[in-house]
């Protein structure tokens, strides 16, 4: 096992930056997840650590070692692409068996470790199949069973869930993690999915236009993004925006907000907070609101969506859409069109420097 | 495909009939009806056009096995034909890799063009360039001749290589083009998979790019050796008097000697060899693939 450590990395095609300066450090058995919108550069950077393409500049260890002259196949790493990419021609078995074979293990060996990495992703009994007769999870499956029966120093899976229906995909991020822990292996994750993000690694790093945004354990990320970007793209949040006041943010018709996390920003400066839609309470304004929520602003109701086990409200306020998520707590649902107060706490708001 | 499959068994061929039958027919009127009166004809001991009488008789095929001289022929006709597919794998396939798997854009659009180029030009004029290029005092010799410090005499003109050259010439670009869409199919993922595990550029070719290509080198060969095998015009051209194969002989009784119920009997004789050969080897190569 080895972390992996990715320093100042730049990577362009042509005038484009795919990669703009980016480190990261992955620690040693770790899982990492990499989020961000399409074409930020996820595949990119999975690529330049696989050395399947190589940075303009930059510096990329595994296990303290540089890798600039190392050619693929010596990196040990395990890779799960994007589309599976299993060989259609071999066997489930031929195909965990392939990274084993080529490095000439005898075939005693072979058969038992395959048989051991099949077990591992529950597939035993499946060896004998072609790729074709597998369904889209048997096969993702396969593909994890193969990249990690060679052993890699580091797993390395390109959105290997996103080809799956929901529930499939909530039963592999449980194998996967599973077998993660088991094994311990280093693992970088690339992902769309946000949930699959926050559920699954023990850091997140969030990647946009080639540049790493912000970085940190998921629950650091979520309460405390440090750009509007952030915020938005991990969870939904509320952002106002307007002038820092030194313990908050003054809108431009006068509110104050107070916020006790985030940046410091000198007063005067352009800030904006951010509050997540579960974080705020809503009432009609005829109960008293709790002392600790010192944020207040009044709006109206213009859309309620139900979900079951809770319902968003969305709160029309001086021409801005403000979203306020509530359990299902057997309360009275607030109707379209009623006014209504919305409060929360400075402590769950979080100041961002413009 | 396998949706398709299962709606048209369910259908029945019935309604597909009338979609088929320009085909049949055509096939009725182009080869069906010729080749009959070439069976007909295969059995007889002389035409019956020429006004001269004739009979039935299995003398053309005995002759086959009466005279060494045709079994010697098309062993020598079987082993060009397997010598030119040979070096049509060792030369296509490679040219395909580099098309479907090197190049990009423009410069692989050009050299397609290139690798094609042989198929639009005339087979005679082709033929033809090759003898300018390979006799004594040709553009080889005389080309060879100025480069080098010392003389050396290059004449390849009617000898077996010469037939190579010509038929390789001539049928490399079968290869190229089915070995390139089945190279083209293979994801380039499938090879840096093989690599991440831990496969050399070497192994990933041998173990998961050539297995993949087998059916283009399949379809190759088999659309190469069997021409080849009949071949007549570059051995006659290109060979002179070592260039008499199975093909020439045949060529022979319909041109020279006017014995077409021999040169029928032999062609038969041909095309039972060729498909007794490919059945032989389905099971091998369906296995392979
Ligand atoms: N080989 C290449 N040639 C030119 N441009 C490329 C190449 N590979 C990637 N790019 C560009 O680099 C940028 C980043 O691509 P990358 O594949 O890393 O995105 P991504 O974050 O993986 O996106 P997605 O989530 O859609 O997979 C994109 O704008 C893409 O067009
Ligand atoms: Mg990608």
């Amino acid at each position: 096992m080895a972390g992996v450590q990715v320093a100042n990395v730049s990577r362009s095609f042509g005038a484009h930056k795919a990669l703009d300066d980016v480190s990261i450090d992955f620690a040693d058995g770790g899982f990492y997840a990499l989020l961000g919108p399409s074409g930020s550069g996820k595949t990119t950077l999975l690529r330049q650590i696989a050395g399947f393409d190589f940075p303009d500049s930059g510096r990329i260890t595994i296990g303290g070692e540089s890798v600039e002259r190392v050619p693929v196949e010596k990196r040990r790493i395990g890779m799960v692409f994007q589309n599976y990419a299993l060989f259609p021609n071999m066997s489930v078995a031929d195909n965990v068996a392939f990274g084993l074979s080529v490095r000439g293990e005898p075939k005693a060996t072979i058969a038992a470790e395959v048989q051991r990495a099949l077990d591992l992703v529950q597939l035993g009994k499946l060896g004998g199949r072609k790729p074709h007769q597998l369904s889209g999870g048997q096969r993702q499956r396969v593909a994890l069973a193969r990249a990690i029966v060679t052993k890699p120093r580091v797993l390395l899976l390109d959105e290997p869930l996103g080809a799956l229906d929901k529930a499939l995909r909530v039963d592999m991020q449980i194998e996967l993690k599973r077998i993660q822990r088991e094994i311990g292996i280093t693992t970088i994750f690339v992902t769309h999915d946000q949930e699959e993000a926050l559920t699954m690694s023990d850091r997140i790093g969030i990647l946009r236009d080639g540049r790493l945004v912000q970085e940190g354990p998921p629950e650091e990320i979520y309460d405390r993004p440090q750009s509007e970007f952030a915020a938005t793209f991990l969870g939904d949040a509320n952002i106002f925006r307007g002038n820092a006041t030194g313990s908050g943010i003054k809108l431009p018709d006068g509110t104050t907000i107070a916020a006790s996390t985030g940046a410091s920003v000198p007063a005067g400066a352009r800030a904006s907070c951010a509050v997540r839609p579960e974080r705020i309470q809503i009432s009609t304004g005829a109960a008293k609101a709790d002392p600790a929520n010192a944020n207040t602003l009044k709006g109206q109701v213009s859309k309620r969506i139900f979900a079951g086990n809770n319902s968003t409200y969305f709160v029309e306020r001086d021409g801005q859409t403000l979203k306020v998520i509530v359990q299902n707590t057997g309360a009275e649902r607030l109707a379209e069109g009623q006014p209504v107060v919305l409060s929360w706490s400075p402590d769950s708001t979080v100041l961002i420097a413009a | 495909m396998a949706d398709q499959l299962a709606i048209g068994s369910r259908r029945g061929l019935r309604p597909a009939l009338p979609l088929l039958l320009p085909a049949y027919l055509w096939l009725t009127v182009a080869i069906f009806l010729p080749l009959s009166a070439m069976v007909f004809f295969s059995f007889m001991t002389d035409l019956p056009l020429a006004g001269k009488d004739w009979a039935f008789t299995l003398g053309n095929y005995a002759a086959f096995f009466s005279q060494s001289l045709y079994s010697t022929l098309l062993f020598a006709s079987l082993r060009l034909g397997l010598e030119v597919t040979l070096w049509c794998v060792v030369i296509g396939y490679p040219a395909a890799y580099v098309l479907a798997k090197v190049l990009k854009g423009r410069s692989r659009e050009a050299i397609f063009l290139l690798v094609i180029l042989p198929f639009w030009s005339n087979g005679l004029v082709r033929i033809f360039s090759w003898a300018m290029v390979l006799r004594e005092g040709g553009i080889l010799d005389t080309a060879l001749n100025a480069v080098l410090p010392f003389k050396i005499n290059i004449d390849l003109m009617y000898s077996y290589p010469a037939v190579i050259i010509g038929l390789v010439h001539s049928y490399v670009p079968y290869m190229v083009l089915t070995c390139y869409l089945t190279l083209q199919a293979i994801d380039d993922s499938l090879i840096e998979a093989g690599r991440s595990l831990g496969a050399s550029r070497r192994q990933v070719l041998w173990r998961v790019i050539i297995p993949l290509s087998m059916p283009g080198l399949i379809a190759g060969s088999a659309l190469i050796f069997v021409p080849v095998v009949g071949s007549f015009m570059e051995p006659r051209i290109l060979g002179g008097r070592t260039g008499t194969f199975y093909g020439t002989v045949i060529e022979d009784q319909f041109v020279a000697v006017f014995n077409w119920p021999l040169g029928a009997a032999l062609s038969f004789i041909l095309l039972a060899v060729v498909l007794i050969i490919l059945a032989l080897a389905a099971p091998v190569l369906r296995r392979a693939g």
